[in-house]
């Protein structure tokens, strides 16, 4: 299917329209802007150009270097269910912006108009204003701050203002380093370190741009923030950055959003995201993912190589990690909670969707280290079409984690008979005053609850589609409320054509 | 309203012919009831009038006024009017019963082009008819059949049907299972349903149900065919004398 340009001009319903009758994936447009790249490949020069580009100090020039010295001495992992063409490093670009962002904007009114569009395209609010109709809550409740990551740049920030009056600090990871230096250093590496692993480190040399949060003691975060993370640019990697830093008694729900147009070829995005829980702190982190999945015979698609870590340091503290996986070709991510402080929890819902070629490895670490400490994992993988779905998990219970407790629940849903799925499990028990419970469970979807559906008037898809919904509604209802509208229509979306 | 004529069905997996040419018309408003052993075909006939997958016609037509159902989907069959109430309603894990509804409700009118509930104006009528039907709140909200009694399941199906208004609705073994009190109320449920312009087939083992719902015609099948009709009287002689003397006369 080809791409469908936008003329100016043409209304945004006519554009909406015109994508739901071709189906499937709704975000394969492009953006048609003027863009300037780095220099094909990475090398020191490179990683020195984007840091200039950001005009960032000396020291975080030099921990880029350090970590790009360091990944030209790795290997790529190999140890994931996932089987995809060798990826030529040396043949991306690491570097794009919008020639329109060259001058920074000082307002989002600034901002050049075709990316306002773009967003505003993507369903994305980048005006402060109430949002998501539809959704009946109260008024001060249905603000959601956003950072709007194009490429490698972050195109703007939201109700930063208001967040400021808090005290909390929202804005782009570039920004960071130039305007809260201290705390930046203090934290950046110290959850995901810059040799941490192969995608890890090369996110680490080259990250161009991400989101930064820092919450204050005590502070409840005032509204939900979010990134929407935009890949336009071809044959260009996007590598960002995020880092969350919840200090004492703090509280924040951020919510991540991710697509990317059409293409043939494929397209690497290797994110880093840390977070650190300081004691008694909360973080609810969200992820709707969905990016380009490729094709039905598997040409193009984002290969998708993340790293997510929160580390809860602080006594009490809680992080939970809900994420719903529906697009990119190759997924490899494995969002891990370190239970380093007394008393601590982490939590995982997972939602993992593939259809037609995609593959997804993905799961999550549970490292209990303090006493008392819990978490709780519940996976739903669901494959369809000639995917592979695989669940891979460690449950850790260090010698010093007394009295702390796991539970792990697994299920597979299948949709046909060429696809696949498979639940790795690793658990690491220590101490003898400690509990690992793990079940697991692997289904097809049942002709009969689909012949039950059609009779009473549901077509196929949306017989699939109520099925699949009801089979991960414990992972949706973790979701904000108005993501899990956004994810139950993704979940009917990203099975068009599952089944018949 | 309903017509049936030389149906002969066998199952696609294996070579055995269930239905063997069943003749059968149901009027518009009328209540026809089909009785008979158990394997005679009575819960096949209901399951290829809606659609289900694993039969294959051989022969005959059947049709809804005048429409051919047999070349429509289970869902257009829906749309266009037909309701089976389950022998055996599925469980579907996760899904509420009253999100469930309304997307069957919605689906319905939205293939007959007319414009969707709004969830007010669908929890309101869902609520009145629930309520007739002693199915309370926390019912509506629990998922699917799941954990459903079979006196729940049973009125659960009904108040479906209560949801979509179908023209022809066909009960398979609605009574199987379920107490006396139980089945009280599910035929009150149906019968409040009976209307001038909607029609039912009652595919009933006993007697016992059709005290309740007091059909136009009974039909007896055996072995694949319709073997005799009659009133409300020929139930009764079932009753009284079981099929093996309608099985004689016909052998």
């Amino acid at each position: 299917m080809a791409d469908i340009e936008v003329k100016d001009g043409v209304d945004d319903e006519t554009v909406a329209a015109v994508a739901r009758l071709s189906g499937k994936y709704k975000y394969g447009w492009n953006t048609e802007i003027e863009t300037e790249f780095a220099p094909l490949g990475v090398n020191p020069d490179i990683v020195r150009l984007i840091s200039a580009k950001n005009e960032e100090p000396e020291w975080m020039t030099e921990w880029r270097l350090s970590a790009f010295a360091r990944w030209e001495k790795m290997t790529e992992p190999t140890w994931a269910m996932v089987d995809y063409p060798q990826i030529d490093f040396q043949s991306i670009y690491y570097y794009a912006r919008p020639k329109s962002m060259l001058v920074k904007p000082k307002s989002l009114d600034d901002v050049d108009p075709k990316l306002l569009a773009t967003y505003k395209r993507l369903g994305i609010p980048l005006k402060e204003q109430a949002i998501l109709a539809g959704v009946e809550m109260p008024e001060e409740e249905r603000r959601v701050a956003v950072d709007a990551v194009f490429d490698s740049v972050s195109v703007g920030t939201t109700f930063r203002e208001e967040l400021k009056k808090a005290g909390v600090i929202f804005c782009s990871i570039s920004e960071a380093i130039r305007e809260y230096p201290e705390l930046v250093r203090k934290y950046l590496g110290s959850v995901v370190p810059a040799t941490d692993n192969f995608y890890a480190t090369l996110n680490s040399a080259v990250f161009s741009d991400g989101s930064f949060v820092y919450v204050p003691p005590g502070v409840r975060c005032p509204m939900e923030l979010s990134t929407y993370f935009r890949i336009n640019a071809e044959n260009t990697g996007q590598f960002e950055r995020t880092l969350i830093i919840a200090d004492k008694g703090s509280y924040v729900s951020y919510l991540e959003g991710c697509t990317a147009p059409k293409r043939d070829t494929a397209q690497l995005h290797a994110a880093v995201v840390e977070i650190i829980l300081e004691e008694d702190a909360e973080v609810k982190y969200s992820t709707v993912q969905n990016w380009y999945p490729g094709d039905e015979e598997g040409k193009g698609g984002i290969y998708n190589f993340v790293t997510k870590r929160a580390d809860c340091r602080g006594d009490r503290s809680k992080v939970s990690w809900t994420q719903v996986e529906t697009g990119s070709a190759i997924t490899w991510k494995y969002p891990s909670c370190i239970l380093r402080g007394d008393d601590t929890q982490g939590e995982f819902y997972s939602i993992a969707i593939a259809n037609n070629m995609q593959q997804a490895d993905t799961g999550t670490k549970m490292v209990h280290l303090g006493k008392r400490t819990k978490s709780r994992i519940v996976s739903k993988g669901i494959s369809a079409g000639k995917a592979q779905n695989t669940y891979r998990g460690l449950v850790s219970m260090h010698p010093k984690a007394k009295d702390s407790r796991n539970y792990t629940q697994c299920d597979s849903l299948l949709i046909g008979d060429k696809c696949g799925a498979h639940t790795v499990p690793y658990i690491e028990v220590r101490n003898n005053s400690s509990r690992v419970e793990h079940e697991a469970t692997t289904s097809k979807v049942d002709d009969d609850q689909l012949f039950y559906c059609r009779s009473r008037g549901m077509d196929e898809e949306e017989a699939v589609a109520l099925v699949v919904n009801g089979f991960c509604r414990e992972v949706l209802q973790e979701l904000p409320m108005e993501f899990a509208m956004e994810a139950q229509q993704l979940v009917a979306i990203s099975l068009e054509g599952s089944v018949g | 309203m309903l017509e049936i004529k030389g149906l002969k069905v066998k199952l696609e997996e294996e070579d055995k012919q269930i239905l063997k040419g069943v003749d059968l018309t149901v009027e518009t408003g009328k209540v026809h009831a089909i009785m008979g052993p158990n394997g005679s075909g009575k819960s096949t006939l209901s399951y290829v009038l809606s659609g289900r997958d694993g039969y294959e016609v051989t022969g005959g037509t059947a049709t809804m006024d005048g429409v051919d159902l047999l070349a429509l989907e289970p869902e257009e069959r829906a749309a266009a009017g037909l309701f089976l109430a389950f022998q055996y309603p599925v469980e579907i894990p996760g899904v509420g019963n009253m999100t469930f509804l309304r997307t069957a409700v919605n689906a319905q009118r939205k293939a007959r082009g007319e414009a969707e509930l709004s969830a007010g104006d669908f929890l309101k009528v869902v609520r009145e008819r629930a309520k007739a039907l002693k199915i309370d709140a926390d019912m509506l909200k629990r998922p699917v059949n799941v954990g459903f009694s079979g006196g729940e399941k049973k009125r659960n199906e009904i108040l479906q049907m209560a949801m979509l208004e179908p023209r022809m609705c066909i009960l398979d073994e609605t009574d199987s299972g379920l107490d006396v009190d139980a089945m009280k109320l599910v035929a009150d449920g149906v019968n409040a349903l009976r209307a001038e312009g909607r029609s039912f087939l009652v595919i009933t083992h006993y007697q016992r149900l059709l005290d309740h719902i007091t059909p136009d015609v009974v039909h007896i099948m055996a072995d694949g065919r319709i073997i005799r009709t009659g009133g409300p009287d020929l139930a009764l002689e079932v009753e009284k004398n079981g099929y093996a003397d309608i099985l004689a006369e016909t052998a």
